[in-house]
């Protein structure tokens, strides 16, 4: 029996249709660049308008805070690279967590390695959660950017980021602060103004829009350096002729969101749970990872003892079930995901990871049928390992 | 409606918005993931890949999907000065150049890097005894353009290509985005080492371009992250944007390829025609084979080219006064660098034709006789 | 990713067990890099009689193992020691590069069980005197 179960909504969503049909016209006639000065190109640019109040509204942020980007990775890469360089007379160190995404980790990584600034990583308790007074003994006077992700992609942990902004800034208000919201956006409410961020991080194909194209939430009055030179577009600060319909696509997405985010998440977390509390009931050798109580609604993320991770998705595969181990971008490489091994996993249960991501769509039934394959494979699996 | 601004963008052609279309609604997996529907993704990827890579002669592990020919530009040369900054830091262009080059540069310019501008003839074209005089020890990149976005001017790229591959170690990167499937350019007989092509400009959709990088070349990324393009390129890659790229670029080198000294003769024809209603005109940039025939840039004596350009637009014949990028100033760079008549620098504007049709005799007659109105209305 | 054949054997491996009066048993890799090959084998006279195997690891070394057994099973010693990892990943139609060491896993599972029976028998295999299994292949 095959089904089209989709579990792996944190990697990225299909893309609603109601976005699409939003999207469509400026595919189909209005392909006006929205730089040119005629009449005829206005419709470009009111689109593009629009939808930057309707992302602004979906983060409780102006619209003149939001800046478009290709995606999340190029957003996280601006907000890190561009703080560091238009900060580095005032000093050099930058402060993230050990499960950040690779686009924080590498470019921070990047930064330390050819250009000389220094970093701390913060470590994280078995839930995945950084410790306040962690945050406080980082600090030091030549700090310039603290970099928290706002929710795990792999283990959904929600951090106090406004706690963590609060005591950044009682330390130095100087000090820029970022958050990578990727997997917040559009499944739990996210205000700017409550976390008192400088800079955060969005992309629209995690939340039902389309892919290539992200923002950035560039607080008013923070300066930053640019990532991508050339034409003036989004105000002198990102170059390139704007992906309007993308753009378009992101805004309606976030206007649906925006209408619904309260109530699509009480149902999905209420089947989340369900899938939580009949996995762990039903199969044996199976632990959740991460924090029951900070985490998003969509959210599930299993060790799954004597189980190899890929094999498990692949198996799962087969019977139409589309789940991930690790998170998307690294599970073609070998090295089992950082974010376990940050909460305290040990290699081995960390490369039999399975994270189960929910999305607005799903159902009990498909649940169901998850847990009840998942037995079948689980058995099959252990039959064949020597462990 | 007229439509003359395609070096500003062009609509994408309708089997291109299908294959959005379709990748959006039935393949829009992450291609990173090991499920099926990732599986998928990651075809259509490969898929395009190929296409892209068909279309310039390359292989398909030197095409790098970015976001636009903007970012293509900016991780070239940004690239290139990061990971080469010990070998050198001069770095060769134009001041024809597309701001994506020049803005990128001249922020390097500020850690340090130097740059040495080549100037242009009243052709628009460079001296390839200049590039040669500016060619250093310390030079590590040349950056030049195929062809001129505002004037259509064509540079001697395969000389240029020869003369640097032969007297330097230095890299040689060509903005491609006004050239690409329009002017015929061997990467590989050029010795080009970068390339930087968009997709909007060819029908396809805006936000996917991509990076020609030489085979072996190693570079610094400006996005870094889930490792994606080789970990020169981070980011969930917009399959959805590729396939329609790439089913543009098909669509377009399916067609048969026109005659060069056809589409001069058509080019040829626009302008008289345009001439002998409005004798004024003075055609900008290299008429001849140096000059694309998809761009006009042309100027009448003290007028504003936006004043032109919105006369046009109210008889819905749509130009443009330069490029859009830097639809803001007022005075052209590229036209300055050129050293026009001081009396034309204001009055120009650029004619852009797409490689899916040409103007017909009425639709160039429309324009030939609307300018001539607005001509004598505000001269 | 993977080609029909690594999947069939990967849904339905084949040889997948213990013997329990095994002549020999080999076991390489380890649970830190994501892979541990068993291999159990009977010999009779020169012959590989009968080759069983339990994996932990993704599809390909499940894949491997599998069709090695396959590839094994009935030959001579000698025969069998001769099949390297590139027959593995020909017979499997292919595996992606980062993959190919799952093969490697599956040749060097099998040399080790035949080391562990000549050990135990005082057989001088000249083709095993310089084994060591390689424990950090990635």
């Amino acid at each position: 029996m095959n089904k089209n179960i989709y579990f792996d909504n944190a990697a990225t969503t299909f893309l609603d249709d109601a976005v699409y049909e939003a999207m469509k016209p400026y595919f189909e006639g209005h392909f006006g660049n929205p730089s040119s000065i005629y009449q005829y190109c206005q419709t470009a640019k009111q689109g593009i308008t629009e939808a930057r109040e309707q992302v602004a509204a979906g983060i409780n942020a102006s619209a003149g805070e939001i800046y478009f980007t290709s995606g999340g990775s190029e957003s996280d890469n601006w907000a890190i690279i561009g703080t560091a360089f238009a900060k580095r007379s005032k000093g050099n160190h930058l402060i993230t967590t050990k499960i950040e995404h690779h686009a924080v980790l590498h470019t921070i990584e990047y930064l330390e390695k050819k250009h000389g600034f220094t970093a701390t990583y913060l470590d994280v308790d078995q839930e995945g959660l950084v410790n306040p007074e962690d945050l406080k003994k980082a600090l030091t006077p030549e700090t310039i950017l603290v970099s928290v992700m706002l929710a795990n992609n792999e283990i959904g942990t929600i951090q106090p980021v406004a706690d963590l902004v609060q005591i950044t800034k009682e330390y130095d208000p100087k000090i820029y602060f970022h958050t990578d919201a990727v997997q917040a956006l559009g499944t739990i409410p996210l205000d700017v103004q409550a976390l008192g961020v400088d800079l955060l991080t969005i992309t629209a194909h995690k939340a039902y829009g389309p892919k290539g194209v992200g923002a950035l939430y560039i607080k008013k009055g923070v300066v930053i350096d640019n990532l991508i030179h050339g034409g003036g577009q989004e105000k002198g600060k990102r170059a390139g002729t704007e992906n309007v319909a993308g753009i378009v696509g992101f805004g309606k997405a976030a206007e649906l969101f925006t209408a619904d985010v309260v109530e699509r998440n009480l149902k999905i977390k209420e089947l989340r749970d369900h899938l939580i509390n009949r996995a762990t009931a039903e199969i044996e050798g199976i632990v959740i990872n991460g924090s029951l109580e900070h985490r998003l609604p969509g959210n599930s993320n299993f060790s799954v003892k004597r189980i190899e991770g890929e094999a498990l998705i692949l198996s799962l595969d087969h019977y139409g079930i589309a789940a991930s181990s690790g998170s998307a971008c690294t599970s073609g490489s070998l090295d089992p995901s950082h974010v376990l091994l940050a909460i305290g996993l040990d290699h081995g249960t960390a490369h039999g990871s399975l994270r189960v991501s929910l999305g607005k769509d799903n159902t009990k039934e498909e649940i169901d049928f998850f847990i009840d394959k998942l037995i079948l494979i689980a058995q099959k699996l252990r039959a064949i390992s020597p462990l | 409606m007229i439509y003359l601004d395609n070096a500003s963008t062009t609509g994408m052609t309708e089997s291109s918005v299908a294959a959005v279309h379709t990748i959006m609604e039935k393949y829009w997996g992450n291609p990173s993931s090991l499920h099926r529907l990732g599986v998928e993704a990651e075809k259509v990827l490969k898929q395009a890949r190929t296409i892209i890579a068909d279309s310039l002669t390359v292989r398909a592990e030197e095409i790098i999907f970015t976001s636009g020919a903007t970012e293509s530009c900016n991780l070239f040369i940004r690239g290139i000065a990061r990971s080469y900054k010990n070998r050198g830091q001069h770095m060769i262009t134009t001041e024809t150049e597309h701001p994506a080059v020049l803005k990128t540069m001249e922020d390097l310019a500020k850690e340090g890097y130097e740059i040495t501008y080549l100037p242009v003839d009243s052709q628009g074209l460079i001296s390839t005894d200049d590039l040669r005089q500016a060619l250093r020890d310390d030079t590590i990149i040349v950056a030049l353009m195929h062809v001129n976005n505002e004037t259509g001017v064509i540079q001697p790229i395969s000389d240029a290509g020869k003369i640097i591959k032969k007297e330097s170690r230095a890299f040689f990167f060509v903005d491609g985005v006004q050239g690409y499937l329009k002017i015929p350019l061997s990467i590989e007989e050029a010795g080009i080492d970068a390339y930087a092509i968009s997709a909007h400009k060819v029908h396809g959709p805006k936000g996917v371009g991509a990076l020609y990088l030489r085979k072996n070349l190693v570079i610094d990324p400006l996005i870094t992250g889930g490792g994606q393009e080789r970990g020169l390129r981070s980011g969930t890659e917009n399959t959805a944007g590729l396939a329609g790229f790439a089913r543009a670029v098909q669509t377009l080198s399916q067609a048969q390829p026109k005659e060069r000294s056809l589409l001069q003769k058509q080019r040829e024809d626009f302008m008289a025609r345009l001439k002998t209603e409005v004798p004024e005109i003075r055609v900008n940039g290299a008429q001849d084979l140096s000059s694309s025939p998809y761009i006009i840039n042309l100027s009448l004596p003290k007028v504003q080219g936006e004043t032109l350009l919105h006369g046009l637009e109210a008889d819905q014949i749509y130009v443009s006064t330069g490029s859009a990028c830097s639809g803001k100033s007022k005075v052209s760079r590229v036209l300055g660098a050129m050293k026009i008549p001081e009396q034309y620098l204001h009055g120009a504007i650029r004619i852009s034709i797409g490689l899916l049709e040409w103007p017909d005799a009425r639709q160039q007659q429309a324009v030939a006789e609307s300018l001539k109105h607005i001509y004598a209305r505000i001269r | 990713m993977y080609s029909k054949k690594v999947m069939e054997h990967f849904m339905e491996p084949h040889n997948v067990g213990e013997i329990e009066d095994a002549d020999g048993i080999g076991e390489v890799g380890n649970a830190k890099c994501g892979d541990i090959m068993k291999m159990y084998i009977k010999i009779d006279g020169d012959i590989v009689s009968d080759i069983k195997f339990k994996t932990f690891g993704c599809a390909s070394a499940i894949a491997s193992s599998s069709i090695a057994t396959d590839l094994i099973k009935g030959k001579t010693i000698t025969d069998a020691l001769a099949l390297t990892n590139q027959d593995v990943v020909d017979s499997l139609d292919g595996l992606p590069p980062v993959k190919v060491h799952c093969s490697v896993l599956a040749e060097q599972a099998f040399k080790s069980a035949v080391k562990d029976y000549a050990d135990k028998n005082n057989i001088d295999i000249p083709e095993l005197r310089d084994f060591v299994p390689d424990e950090d292949h990635h």
